[in-house]
């Protein structure tokens, strides 16, 4: 079983249905005890990061999700979900993440200039670091669906899995050991999205 | 590099796909679930979901049909029609719509931009325009395109970017149904003045009109609806002689 956290942010529908289309059992949850039951766990999120950090705060769900985490149960973190992951973010203002990705989380118009943002679309993975057990059944090019106008920044290059190309290398997949992050959103990229939700599935334990 | 995205339309009325020429002699198509499911399994890189006659009416879009193309479909899925005020967003975000698309409700209601801006990101809010020739002049018709405004095309896309739309929707009424290509003149007029996502709608009739759009105009996408339903143009096909034509698609 794999719990969705649910901390007030986002829309859940299509990541509890595409795990359901790919036979994966899911609950979209901010009971504590599920939590802590389930066998791994996927942290949402859309929106601006301030609000949603806050929000996982009050919903009391912050630092046990990050001790599971240290702890060794599999956590994927999606699209605002793997910005949290990071120490930091500036994106209005200056907030704290959960510290679990060194590094911190900027504006993509620090480092591109005369491309649209958000960076909004199909954009292609450029795999980094082979043998990553999120990436199993990924190929180098497929293309995944992105929405976003800040970015990760890896302060350990071992950490940055796949990045993609848009005006400079813009992190796409972060990895440390359990802990997993896609920039993109899996539920909404199609065959090549579905692989990935069923990698991380396959670490459930 | 980012693709460029080929979006086909499934204008529903009743439950049904329907799609007709200058918004007129409604036929229907196809069952919208299978039709969406099919058209993620060919290649669609989004699917764009409209009552189309529910801002002339007041009918709310049929909930359970929306839901039931979510939970088949993982591409990104926008949603228009009858949207408007807060609620509308919240229930067809509730039933799996990524990106809610506003027309008529925003050209009555502008503030309604910026509120679900602020409220659902600007990611989430999707400007949608029925665009047409007027004088000379390309003016704003709403209604499903059956009413003209005094609003200027390119005067209402820059309002909309400012105040929080991540997306347009350029529908040009001159060309829609025509299948003689899109309006490419009316489209650059648009791209000139925004820098948010512009989706070119209207008058798509085959391979060459799609190329046409991407080699003239900025646009991130072009939208079709009776050239896809009726089996005319295959998707797969389009993306191949786009790629060969060296137009970045997702393949």
């Amino acid at each position: 079983m794999i719990a969705i956290i649910d901390y007030g942010v986002g829309n859940l529908f299509s990541l509890s249905s595409s795990l359901k289309k790919i036979g994966v059992q899911s609950v979209v949850t901010s009971n504590l005890k599920v939590i802590e039951r389930a066998e791994a766990l996927i942290l949402p999120g859309v929106g601006a990061f301030g609000d949603a950090a806050d929000k996982l705060r009050a919903s009391g769900l912050a630092d046990p999700v990050r001790q599971l985490a240290k702890d060794g149960k599999p956590l994927l973190g999606i699209c605002l979900g793997m910005q949290m992951l990071f120490e930091k973010s500036y994106e209005y203002g200056e907030h704290d993440g959960l510290g679990l990705i060194a590094g911190e989380v900027r504006p993509l118009a620090d480092y591109i200039s005369n491309l649209k943002i958000p960076h909004m679309g199909w954009n292609s993975l450029n795999i980094k670091i082979d043998g990553c057990p999120l990436l199993k059944y990924t190929r180098e090019g497929e293309y995944v669906y992105f929405v976003h106008s800040y970015c990760g920044v890896c302060r350990d290059k071992s950490n940055l899995v796949a990045t993609t190309e848009y005006g400079t290398d813009v992190t796409a997949v972060v990895a440390k050991g359990n802990i997993f992050g896609t920039q993109f959103h899996p539920e909404k990229s199609g065959d090549a999205g579905l692989k990935i939700l069923k990698a991380f599935a396959e670490m459930a334990r | 590099m980012l693709a460029k995205r080929i979006i086909p339309c499934l204008d529903v009325r009743d439950g049904r796909v329907v799609k007709g020429k200058n918004f007129e002699g409604l036929r229907d198509v196809d069952d919208p679930v299978r039709l969406a499911a099919f058209y993620s399994q060919c290649g669609a890189d989004e699917l764009v979901f409209y009552d189309i006659i529910a801002s002339s009416d007041g009918r709310k879009l049929f909930t359970e049909v929306l839901r039931n193309v979510a939970e088949n479909v993982f591409i990104p899925l926008t949603v228009g029609g009858g949207i408007n005020n807060l609620e509308d967003f919240d229930r067809v975000l509730k039933c799996g719509a990524d990106k809610v698309s506003v027309n008529s409700g925003a050209i009555k209601n502008p503030s309604l931009i910026g509120k679900a801006a602020e409220k659902y990101g600007n990611q989430c809010v999707v400007l949608s325009m029925d665009v047409k020739r007027v004088d000379g002049k390309f003016k704003v018709f709403s209604h499903g395109g059956r009413i003209q405004t005094d609003i200027d095309a390119v005067e209402w896309a820059r309002f909309g970017q400012e105040n929080g739309a991540g997306e347009l929707v350029v529908n040009s009424i001159d060309t829609d149904g025509v299948k003689g290509g899109f309006d490419i003149e009316m489209l650059q007029a648009i791209c000139a003045e925004v820098t948010v996502p512009v989706i070119a709608s209207g008058g798509a009739g085959g391979i060459n009109h799609f190329i046409d759009l991407f080699k003239s105009v900025n646009v991130d996408a072009g939208l079709g609806a009776s050239i896809f339903h009726y089996g005319e143009t295959d998707i797969k096909d389009l993306k191949m002689r786009l790629k060969e034509a060296g137009i970045e698609v997702r393949i």
